[in-house]
């Protein structure tokens, strides 16, 4: 089903009589039920005041359309969405709807806020078919509930985005990257940690155990960034020997889409902690491969097939959820993390009542 | 201001309310008589009063379920309380509710600056969560006005923003995790030392709910490192729409000042009389605050003056030192007392897109003229917060009416030019029944059902933030059922 307009879409989701799979450009791994339900006939900018910092777009419009508009004004989605295709193996088109519905953060999460810290308004179609608006288009509104947030990384659950606000923000003049080679994690948390907790505002803070560095990112006017970088030299000196990255675009391009993960076999799981809990979380998972973003609060694990990484990270504070496998890994282990019983009632009762019949991507969420 | 008739049933039964919250708390916690409870009438709202049935102090989480518990199976009303700073009756009680207050629950539980967060119980003050970590030179950005007053627990009620939100985000954008409790008394926690909980965003839809859907007892904030330096430069145009170009111009540079505000004529003139700040007799004054080192803030200032002399300002003014800063901001930051020696006031708090600002003060100076009630303009212009004072006489009869008619055509033309009823205060009953206005029927249902999830009885603050009507039919099925 490819509705072209948001009424369409209502009627249709009105008179359904089976459970449908949400697709936006159907790149970010959802793959049952096999039939869908696909927002990309909802397309279109309908409003961009570069300004005010606002845009709002239809659901089904391409994120490349939306960053090639915000480019030309010298903005950008500020939240930095990942490509998934690479990792998972997907074609298709992102788009916009998709990276909202999966709240999908980069490396600039650390600093700027995630994807829903950017989602300013929202139309849906709820599971009875109906439309329902949240939010607006301004920065700041606390008019009722915010049902913005809730249905931000609700992966269509509770129902289907026709058209998303975003605030968006100016591009950097310059960007930098500063590489600290350490000789373990706990050093490589450690300097990453120091620099997030320096005054200079890094907007990238990642840890690569494969080259053995750390790396942190600086943004702004070039004049900024060079008494910045000068700055974090002498923050990070005690650390290991630091050297300045060329081509810190394309860096953390790959960083954000995990390029390092995308031709190896296994399952990918995305485990987010406190920053300092990594190194004892890296030591006991025992993944093939690791990459730690957001200053180390984010790690990226690449186990072998059929791998049920929470069985071996017991209890921590956290959560992990499966980024990649096959669909039997996934309808076995459940691709998040269990709730508490105690929200797990709340969230079950959400979804009651925005999607009764249980028609929008069943079981995805538990 | 309508409010719900208090259930006759509830008040029949004080007395036995009374004695099973006795039995959970200490004495000195449980406040009931009448001479007492009247200290919880009202908020920062006074306009509207109503002493609650009783009032409870809880010290502890478990305190705190204890009483939820007890009047959830007694069908009363509970409406929570942070400092009681809310403009917009966000704690206004009702004659049959029970008013729990957090305020006694005010320690800080654990401060990691390698994580760069601090845990605090939510009872705390805005300011002294900042004062914890200040002495590191560590901050909590959310700086409402009445952050000297505010508690933590009200700020994540009303998603509350601030002066500087612009740059840092408001109280959902710095809130990593929460301990709350349920109105049946369990315990959960949402979130927590980490990023994005995971499954549905339950952290996203408590704040901001008003007290409606659970009673926050501890909160896990973001703390950032202080910038280096901050300093602010003043600028005073003679049209307020060249200042809203101005302010524009600026963000299209690709500039991100920390904060931008705006005055207009009767806010400047009232300040300066009040503060003596040195503030110019301009139609419009703006007030831009740039951070970082001493090179990067010059920076950043030679461009934004350069952009504001293309609009040919009546004053442009840098400050040189902190105590050219300081004034600059003693203007700004003394504008509502300024506007209370002029009279009576009521502060509105619609956003509007900035590109809508000289439309919108035109039509507010209109509605002034047919109102015959003066209004001053201050606001956060960076993301189109404004804050309307219109003046009037609290012992003028009439007056009182007058202003809420002129304060709710206001907002309705906030909605109207693409914006909203309140960008930082919160509905409560202020802007309650204009709830209809920004949505339709079936936007408010989806609303409600989340607080059916929460709380199926509707005995969290339940006459806030809907239309009475709307939610009418929620509440009478609770006293029913009973």
């Amino acid at each position: 089903m490819k509705p072209k307009t948001e009424a369409e879409l209502a009627e249709m989701v009105a008179g359904l009589n089976e459970p449908m799979r949400i697709a936006g450009g159907g790149t970010r791994g959802v793959m049952a039920p096999d039939i869908a339900i696909e927002t990309s006939g909802l397309t279109g900018i309908a409003l961009y005041e570069p300004g005010a910092l606002t845009l709002v777009a239809k659901a089904g419009t391409p994120v490349a359309e939306i960053e090639a508009v915000l480019d030309a004004e010298g903005q950008q989605l500020a939240f930095e969405p990942m490509d998934h295709r690479g990792l998972l193996g997907t074609s298709g088109t992102p788009t916009i709807g998709g990276v909202v519905a999966a709240n999908v953060s980069g490396p600039r999460r650390v600093q700027a806020g995630a994807c829903r810290d950017f989602l300013l308004g929202v139309r849906y179609v709820d599971g009875m078919g109906q439309i329902v608006k949240n939010g607006g288009r301004v920065m700041k509104n606390v008019t009722g509930y915010d049902l913005v947030k809730l249905m931000a990384g609700s992966w269509g659950t509770l129902g289907v985005l026709t058209e998303v606000s975003l605030k968006v923000l100016p591009k950097p003049e310059v960007s930098a990257t500063l590489s600290v080679q350490v000789p373990d994690v706990t050093t490589g948390i450690a300097a990453l940690s120091a620099a997030l907790k320096s005054p200079f505002e890094v907007s990238g803070a990642a840890y690569d155990p494969d080259r053995g560095c750390a790396l942190l990112r600086l943004e702004g006017f070039a004049q900024s960034v060079t008494y910045r970088l000068n700055q974090m030299k002498f923050v990070l000196s005690g650390f290991g020997e630091v050297t300045e990255q060329e081509q810190s675009g394309a860096l953390w391009a790959d960083l954000r889409d995990v390029a390092g993960f995308h031709s190896q076999n296994g399952d990918v799981w995305r485990i987010s902690v406190k920053p300092t809990d990594a190194p004892e979380i890296v030591e006991r998972i025992q993944a093939d491969q690791t990459l730690l973003d957001w200053g180390g609060g984010l790690i990226w694990a690449l186990v072998p097939v059929g791998t049920d990484l929470r069985a071996q990270l017991g209890a921590f504070e956290g959560h992990a959820s499966i980024a990649r496998a096959e669909p039997e890994t996934i309808d076995k282990l459940g691709r998040f993390q269990p709730e508490s019983a105690g929200i797990s009632a709340l969230t079950r009762g959400i979804r009651q009542q925005c999607d009764p019949r249980g028609v929008f991507n069943p079981g995805l969420m538990g | 201001m309508e409010m719900p008739t208090p259930n006759p049933d509830v008040l029949r039964r004080k007395a036995v309310v009374l004695q099973r919250l006795l039995q959970v708390m200490p004495e000195d916690a449980v406040i009931h008589e009448p001479s007492e409870t009247r200290a919880y009438e009202c908020d920062a709202l006074t306009a509207y009063k109503c002493p609650p049935m009783l009032a409870v102090l809880p010290a502890t989480t478990q305190e705190v379920s204890d009483v939820l518990r007890i009047c959830n199976e007694e069908g009363v009303p509970v409406v929570p309380r942070g400092s009681g700073t809310s403009l917009a009756g966000g704690a206004l009680p009702t004659a049959d509710c029970v008013i729990l207050g957090v305020a006694r629950m005010n320690d800080v539980l654990e401060v990691d600056y390698d994580n760069r967060f601090i845990r605090v119980q939510a009872g705390r003050t805005n300011l002294s969560v900042t004062g914890a970590v200040e002495e590191d030179d560590f901050f909590y950005a959310p700086d409402p006005s009445s952050q000297l007053a505010c508690a933590i627990a009200g700020n994540i009620a009303m998603n509350s923003g601030g002066a500087h939100c612009l740059k840092y985000g408001v109280t959902t954008n710095n809130l990593l995790g929460v301990k709350m409790v349920l109105m049946d008394g369990s315990v959960i926690e949402i979130g927590g030392a980490y990023l994005d909980s995971g499954g549905l965003d339950l952290l996203g839809v408590v704040c901001g709910s008003e007290g409606q859907l659970g009673v926050v007892t501890e909160a896990t904030l973001r703390i950032l490192r202080k910038p280096e330096g901050a300093r602010p430069v003043l600028m005073g145009f003679d049209d307020n729409e060249v200042a809203g170009q101005c302010v524009s111009d600026i963000i299209k540079s690709g500039i991100l000042p920390v904060a931008i505000e705006f005055m207009d004529t009767l806010c400047i003139r009232a300040c300066e009389n009040f503060a003596h700040a040195g503030y110019p007799d301009c139609t419009a004054l703006l007030i831009v605050e740039v951070e970082g080192s001493e090179a990067e803030m010059n920076d950043q200032l030679a461009k934004i003056i350069e952009i504001a002399k293309r609009h040919n300002p009546v004053e442009l003014r840098e400050s040189r030192s902190a105590e050219e800063s300081a004034k600059i901001w003693l203007g700004r930051k003394s504008a509502f007392g300024a506007m209370g020696q002029l009279n009576d006031y009521m502060c509105l708090d619609g956003t509007i897109p900035v590109s809508s600002l000289p439309e919108v003060l035109r039509r507010i100076g209109e509605m002034s003229q047919d109102y015959g009630l003066p209004v001053g303009n201050v606001f956060h212009a960076g993301d189109g917060n404004m804050h309307p004072l219109i003046l009037f006489d609290a012992n003028k009869p009439g007056d009182l009416e007058k202003c809420e008619a002129f304060g709710a055509d206001i907002l309705k033309l906030c909605v109207d030019v693409g914006g909203c009823l309140t960008g930082e205060h919160g509905v409560g009953i202020e802007k309650r029944d204009l709830m209809s206005h920004q949505y339709a029927p079936t936007d408010l249902e989806a609303q409600m059902a989340i607080k059916d999830v929460f709380d199926p009885n509707w005995l969290l603050n339940p006459a806030k933030v809907f239309p009475l009507q709307a939610s009418e039919s929620r509440r009478i099925a609770r006293i029913a059922a009973e």
